[in-house]
């Protein structure tokens, strides 16, 4: 049997282009345009897949993108909603959540159970006894859920653009384009979207057949799409609306995100269902699917019908249902048709029989629908079931009332009411920059959908301009529109209020009775509204059945939480490209050509170490020699860099750092420790004083931004007269050290390196190779040393030559990694690593870092009563050179008498003294150098360690001031 | 069939004599022994003890909404104590075994789900801080422990370990007892108990002042939008709300309100039996009962008083969790929302008494209010009960932040904040 019409109107399908496709492998043919869903009607399958909880059969039913019953998928994606996604060629689908096909799966009888799987039956039961719960957990899993994922998928992520516009018209129904068109000619720019493959909305489905509006479909239509000042988006859905009329338009190729100046919200309606006693039968749908399905895809819904209406649209559904050949069998209108106006009666003249005042109580059939039985309503509302008229059918039109797509009016906390005029919700008041137009706002008369439309398009582009139209809007209509209460109970219940989680009136109620008679607790108890369509079907019901219930008003009732997404998203639109930042330095090359093992840190690359030896650690083992008795060079480039120029910044300094900066002098450098406000080491550096009013200050390697946010905020809140730059990728570092530095450098440079004109912790400025450098001689790792600082462009040459012309010193570029054990065997400590997040500098063995005596720095007042409470300190340890057992790692615990007693925070094998040593934090502030620790290992071991003092090297810091076995007297 | 569900389905509710779960009393009572400001988990839990335990049940418990409607009903519904400090892992192991025993007590399934829980950890910093915190737990009994790729990858064989090729998966803190449960039901489940033991639980009553002596150090009301009531004592268990409450009695907290937000795919078929979380990455997912993954990230970078949600939070969201899990890209995301953390300075809650007589404090959850819900709840019963801290929470006093004696916890929080 085919469903397949004559050519209508306006349809959407290519009749002289055939596309093949196949569910669950039946062969069906359709045309271009048509959807999965009108492809198997139009081969006479009505059956579209399986409910989520009691798997019933189901049929088409909105074909408005919320036939959460019409899923499909196949090896590429699940969840393709049947009623709007084109079949496309070859596609081959089957239905999701079945087991064993739509037709044959495996639970496809589990309705008969249904009377045992009442409303949040898995909190009543399935966790007793105890043993059992391992049992149930699996059966509710195996059961949750709809589509199954496949775990290969790949991809999926489709790049974002930003669009622009003046006005952005969400929906493209006769009040959009009205809009859109009416806005675009007073000057704004517009972008106009709907989820619809077409423009045109309700003007080409329910008004199809309405000649009066003839002229003005062609008109608006041509407008829109030929008005350069329009830019349309089809099949693309507003995700949401976000502060500032922050709107991502989700469109098949990707999100456009758009900052709207203003908004024009003519969103439309959700046709809602009538419940009663199987009213999800394959063949019950709503009137507008009905529609849908003749205008767009020329599919006839069925061959007799029996209807339900309240409102007028029904009756032109009932026309449009009759011009298709279908025969109307009978028509309960809740009220009376006489009050319906002209449709009806044109309805009666073609010899419908309308049953003035009564309501469907049940359908028949299994497999679809054989039969309609109607009641008269009593005076109360209530169906009156003792007397019965049963017609038969093989479709069933519902069209008893709307909800309207006031989700984005919502969230940008429009003012909203429940008008009890029309029955429906409705903006009293609305936020700037956001219009509401056409039926979501009431107005309902197709002209006057039309009129209103244009009418906020102008309001909007004159908003736009800063300007406000003078406009006459529309009122909206003074007629019902929705019934109050389309929803009759039934003893045998299957009338069900949300199709997505097969809730059914009475589970609701229940819920309601069992203390959940809130509209927000119903929602989590019962699950109305929760699937896939978020209650685009069922929150209306609810609220009425809860308002009932409770004797109170809707608007008492209230609403569910309306939250982004308007429509389920693809993770991949919304990810988008995937761009990883990755910084490397200009020595790059370098550091590839002697075979850099690289470690990111934040976005930089740097170098682990250089793999040149037989393994990592005799690698790291010779690029630390190499330092200890030559010369080796590391590239320090991604440490922060930041200049701090002004007459208050000696000010600013101060109060930045633990340290006084204000009396240093020009041309000295300076340790720069920096604590929040509770007093918890956050960053250390060194600053260099280039003059009075003009400070260089060096950062760790991750906190160049937030030090340099900090620096920003501060001066701007203290209201000093200091800017601060950023030259972290401006300014590149590296860092030349070991015994033969000086000897090796001096003649490379202009700068008089001798001891005298260059001292120890002294910075000065000139050249290496012609290039301009500030030298800076800081003793990080432990060795006579000098950090290089110069222009980006210059880097790499900088860094090469010096490579060449140190050769014969046997220099070696060493790496994070020798560094660390550098600094290690020097006693320096790291921040993060040897600093957690309530360290002070008093505990980290930094008091000499604190000048107290400043009136103020960041974290002073924290420190003062810090100082006396200090519980723990870091402290230096040594395992013996003997030591043959298990490796001791960083984050070890220190143990005593079986208690905690502290935590390495570092530790390493040093090549220098043949052992392993580190730092720990020792929790008692009565433990001495010389004193054992025992520290628990992986294994559980209990290993012991003797703490000693620090540093482990060179404790006399000679070496740095170069006071170094007759190296010294080589030099000039 | 389970013979408690047979019960179910030839009767109606009232039919059968089952509890309400929460009554709607008429009016106020002009006084209550205790007043709970906040009908979510933890006042509930705070009235169920107090009425169980200490037999104290004129208590009130006042909710602005509805019940569970903040945090508890917002959060992502996991249940962990592999915390840094041993303040910390002490109160909530403590915690995590009432929860193994709470669909008893409370005579509801809350689906509670020992899943197994994955730090995962994509740098050096990253795995001495799981080290750090698998040793300290491991000391204090709790089962945690660091473990390497091959271990991730037998256990979660679709995690891309390489993680796109940027910052790939060193290893992990693996905690086994790490479980979700269904939150709103543990609220309900508290409620009803308490309202059965003759507690009142009262919604949509909104706190609006708090009445003090004279010279304000000692509380003995609540103004509410229901008119005064009389209250010997008076707690604050309002997470995200704490410093409109505090303010109303003058007392200082350091806490500040940060947005933390989340969001759910469309439910599939359940594939995923851990919960994962990056803490490089920001993120942070696990599969509910009902099929959906629900997945997080940090708290908003700035300060602020509103459940608003934000599309940035989705859009850096789902392009970590796309290299985390490849296959996500295919997913459809179904429903974004928020609530709001009461952040403190060292990530540990506040609780317990407050320098005004009779007025208690439970707050300053931050992140984790969820999974201490039961151990809070019996805690602060006690403590108001008796008028002593209970040894589990002595820590966590507000004092502490007069006398710098911080807890540190924020080496354990699952993604930065």
């Amino acid at each position: 049997m085919s469903y397949r019409l004559q050519e209508q109107p306006f349809e959407w399908i290519d009749r002289s282009k055939t596309v093949n496709i196949e569910v669950e492998g039946r062969p069906m043919r359709g045309f271009e345009g048509d959807t999965i869903s009108s492809t198997m009607l139009a081969n006479g399958v009505i059956h579209m897949g399986r409910s989520f909880k009691y798997h019933r059969i189901r049929g088409p039913f909105t074909f408005a993108n919320h036939d959460i019953n019409a899923l499909f998928e196949n090896a590429d994606k699940t969840h393709v909603r049947g009623d709007v996604e084109l079949a496309e060629d070859g596609l081959k689908l089957k239905g999701a959540n079945t087991i064993g096909g739509i037709a044959k799966d495996k639970f496809r009888h589990l309705s008969l159970l249904s009377r045992f799987l009442v409303v949040g039956f898995y909190y009543k039961g399935l966790f007793k006894p105890r043993f059992l719960r391992p049992f149930y957990e699996r059966i509710i899993r195996e059961s949750a859920g709809l589509g199954k994922v496949d775990l290969n998928w790949r991809g999926g992520r489709k790049s974002k653009r930003y669009g622009f516009c003046d006005v952005l018209v969400i929906g493209a129904g006769p009040a959009g384009m009205a809009a859109a068109k009416a806005a675009a000619e007073s000057g704004a720019q517009v972008m106009l979207v709907d989820e619809n493959a077409q423009i045109g909305g309700s003007l080409d489905y329910q008004y199809a057949n309405d000649a009066s509006v003839a002229d003005t479909r062609s008109e608006l239509k041509e407008a829109v799409l030929n008005n350069e000042n329009i830019e349309v988006h089809t099949s693309s859905v507003a995700v949401g609306w976000y502060t500032d009329n922050w709107m991502p338009i989700n469109t098949p190729n990707g999100i456009i995100k758009v900052r709207a100046e203003q908004v024009v919200m003519a969103t439309g309606l959700f046709e809602q269902p009538s419940i009663f006693h199987k009213n999800d039968v394959p063949g019950v749908m709503m009137a507008s699917a009905a529609q849908r399905m003749i205008a767009r895809y020329a599919i006839k819904p069925c061959e007799v019908a029996a209807m339900v209406v309240a409102n007028e649209d029904g009756y032109r559904a009932a026309l449009d249902l009759l011009k298709a050949g279908v025969k109307i069998n009978a028509i309960a209108d809740l009220e009376d048709h006489e009050d319906r106006g002209d449709l009806a009666k044109q309805v009666k003249a073609q010899g419908v029989q309308i049953y003035d005042h009564h309501g469907i109580y049940e359908v028949e059939g299994k497999d679809r629908v054989t039969s309609a039985t109607l009641c008269p309503l009593n005076a109360s509302g209530e169906l009156d079931t003792s007397r019965k008229t049963t017609v038969p059918c093989d479709g069933v039109m519902m069209s008893v009332g709307w909800a309207p797509a006031t989700h984005m009016l919502f969230q940008c906390k429009a003012d909203i009411k429940y008008d009890a005029t029309i029955g429906q919700f409705r903006a009293q008041s609305l936020p700037e920059g956001m219009f509401a137009a056409g039926r979501v706002n009431g107005v309902f008369d197709i002209k006057d959908q039309i009129a209103d439309g244009a009418g906020a398009g102008q309001q909007a582009a004159a908003a736009a301009k800063g300007e406000s139209a003078d406009v006459q809007r529309p009122e909206p209509t003074k007629v019902r529109q929705s019934h109050e209460y389309p929803i009759f109970s039934h003893p045998k219940a299957k009338n069900f209020l949300d199709y997505d989680e097969d809730i059914q009136l009475k589970d609701y109620i229940n819920a309601a009775k069992e203390g959940f008679d809130n509209i927000e607790l119903i929602k989590r108890f019962s699950t109305n509204g929760m699937g896939p369509s978020q209650g685009k079907h069922s929150n209306m019901n609810g609220i009425r059945i809860l308002a009932k219930h409770t004797g109170k008003s809707i608007d008492e009732t209230g609403s569910t939480t309306a939250r982004p997404m308007f429509h389920p998203t693809p993770v991949g639109h919304l990810g988008g490209r995937r761009f990883r930042a990755e910084r490397v330095t200009p020595m790059q090359e370098s550091h590839v050509a002697h075979k850099a093992v690289f470690m990111e840190a934040g976005a930089w690359l740097r170098p682990e170490y250089y793999d040149t030896e037989a393994t990592r650690t005799e690698s790291i083992h010779a690029e630390v020699n190499a330092v200890r008795t030559g010369l080796g060079i590391i590239d320090v480039s991604t440490l922060g860099k930041i200049e701090v120029f002004g007459p208050d910044a000696p000010e600013v300094m101060d109060r930045i750092c633990t340290m006084r900066m204000s009396n240093m002098k020009i041309g000295m450098t300076r340790y720069a420790l920096v604590v929040d406000e509770a007093g918890v080491i956050t960053d250390d550096g060194v600053v260099v004083r280039y003059a009075d009013d003009h400070f260089y200050y060096t950062t760790t390697t991750g906190s160049s931004d937030p030090a340099f946010r900090t620096l920003q905020k501060q001066i701007l809140e203290w209201g000093l007269k200091a800017e601060a730059v950023n030259r972290t990728g401006q300014l590149q570092a590296m860092n030349l050290a070991g015994p033969l530095a000086r000897q090796k450098l001096a003649p490379l440079t202009d700068i008089d390196l001798s001891e005298e004109a260059f001292p120890y912790l002294a910075a000065r400025t000139g050249t290496m190779y012609g290039k301009p450098v500030t030298l800076a001689r800081v003793g990080f790792v432990g060795e006579l040393g000098y950090e290089i600082h110069c222009l980006s462009g210059d880097a790499a040459e900088i860094w090469d030559n010096l490579l060449r012309d140190c050769a014969d010193a046997g220099i070696r570029p060493f790496g994070v990694e020798a560094q660390r054990l550098l600094r290690l065997e020097k006693g320096h400590v790291i921040v993060t690593q040897d600093t957690d997040g309530l360290t002070n500098p008093y505990e980290a063995g930094m008091p000499w870092a604190v000048h107290m005596k400043k009136d103020f720095f960041i974290g002073k007042r924290s420190l003062e009563i810090l100082k006396p409470l200090q519980a723990r300190k870091l402290m230096g340890f040594m395992f013996p050179e003997s030591y043959s057992g298990g490796t001791p790692k960083e984050c070890h615990l220190l143990i005593k008498d079986g208690e905690l007693n502290g935590r390495i925070t570092s530790v390493s094998y040093s090549p220098t003294f043949n052992r392993y040593l580190g730092l720990a934090y020792v929790d008692d502030m009565n433990a001495n150098v010389g004193d054992a620790v025992n520290v628990r290992l992986d294994d559980g071991a209990l290993v012991e360690a003797e703490l000693v003092s620090l540093p482990f090297y060179d404790p006399e810091g000679k070496r740095q001031t170069c006071d170094v076995d007759g190296t010294e007297e080589k030099v000039a | 069939m389970p013979y408690r569900l047979l019960k179910y389905a030839f009767k109606n509710p009232e039919e059968l004599g089952d509890p309400r779960y929460f009554d709607q009393p008429e009016k106020l009572k002009s006084s209550y022994d205790v007043v709970i400001i906040g009908g979510g988990g933890h006042g509930l839990a705070c009235a169920y003890y107090l009425a169980r335990d200490f037999g104290i049940t004129n208590v009130a418990v006042l909710e602005q909404g509805y019940v569970g409607g903040g945090n508890t009903g917002r959060n992502t519904t996991i249940v962990r104590s592999n915390y840094l400090t041993p303040e910390g892992v002490k109160f909530y192991d403590e915690s995590l075994k009432l929860y193994l025993d709470l669909s008893d007590d409370l005579d509801i399934n809350l689906m509670y789900s020992t899943r197994g829980h994955f730090t995962l950890a994509h740098s050096d910093s990253a795995m001495r801080t799981s080290r750090w915190r698998a040793e300290t737990n491991k000391h204090l009994g709790i089962d945690s422990e660091v473990v390497d790729r091959q271990f991730i990858k037998n256990e979660v064989p679709y995690l891309d370990l390489d993680c796109g090729g940027t910052h790939p998966i060193m290893g992990a803190l693996y905690h086994g007892p790490g479980a979700v449960a269904r939150h709103d039901a543990v609220a309900w489940g508290y409620g009803r108990a308490a309202n059965v033991r003759g507690v009142e639980i009262h919604q949509k009553t909104q706190v609006t002042g708090i009445k003090t002596n004279d010279d304000g150090t000692k509380v003995v009301g609540v103004e509410t939008n229901r008119g005064f009531v009389q209250a010997g004592k008076v707690i604050s268990m309002v997470a995200g709300s704490s410093p409109r409450i505090t303010s109303m009695v003058g007392l200082k907290t350091p806490i500040e309100i940060f947005p933390l937000q989340a969001c759910v795919t469309e439910p599939v078929k359940p594939f995923m039996d851990t919960i994962i979380v990056s803490g490089s990455l920001h993120c942070y997912v696990s599969q509910s009962s009902r099929g959906e993954m629900v997945m997080g990230a940090s708290a908003d970078p700035q300060e602020l008083h509103s459940t608003r949600s934000s599309f940035d939070f989705v859009e850096g969201l789902t392009d970590q969790m796309m290299d985390l899990l490849p296959f996500t890209g295919g997913l459809r995301l179904m429903r974004q929302w928020a609530g709001m953390c009461d952040m403190t300075p060292d990530f540990a809650p506040i609780m317990g008494k407050t320098p005004i007589d009779n007025f208690y404090l439970d707050g300053g959850w931050g992140t984790w209010g969820f999974k201490a819900t039961p151990v809070s709840g019996k805690t602060m019963a006690y403590t108001v009960a008796n008028d002593k801290v209970h040894d589990l929470i002595k820590p966590f006093g507000l004092d502490r932040f007069d006398t710098y004696k911080l807890v540190g916890e924020k080496g354990a929080a699952s993604v930065g904040h």
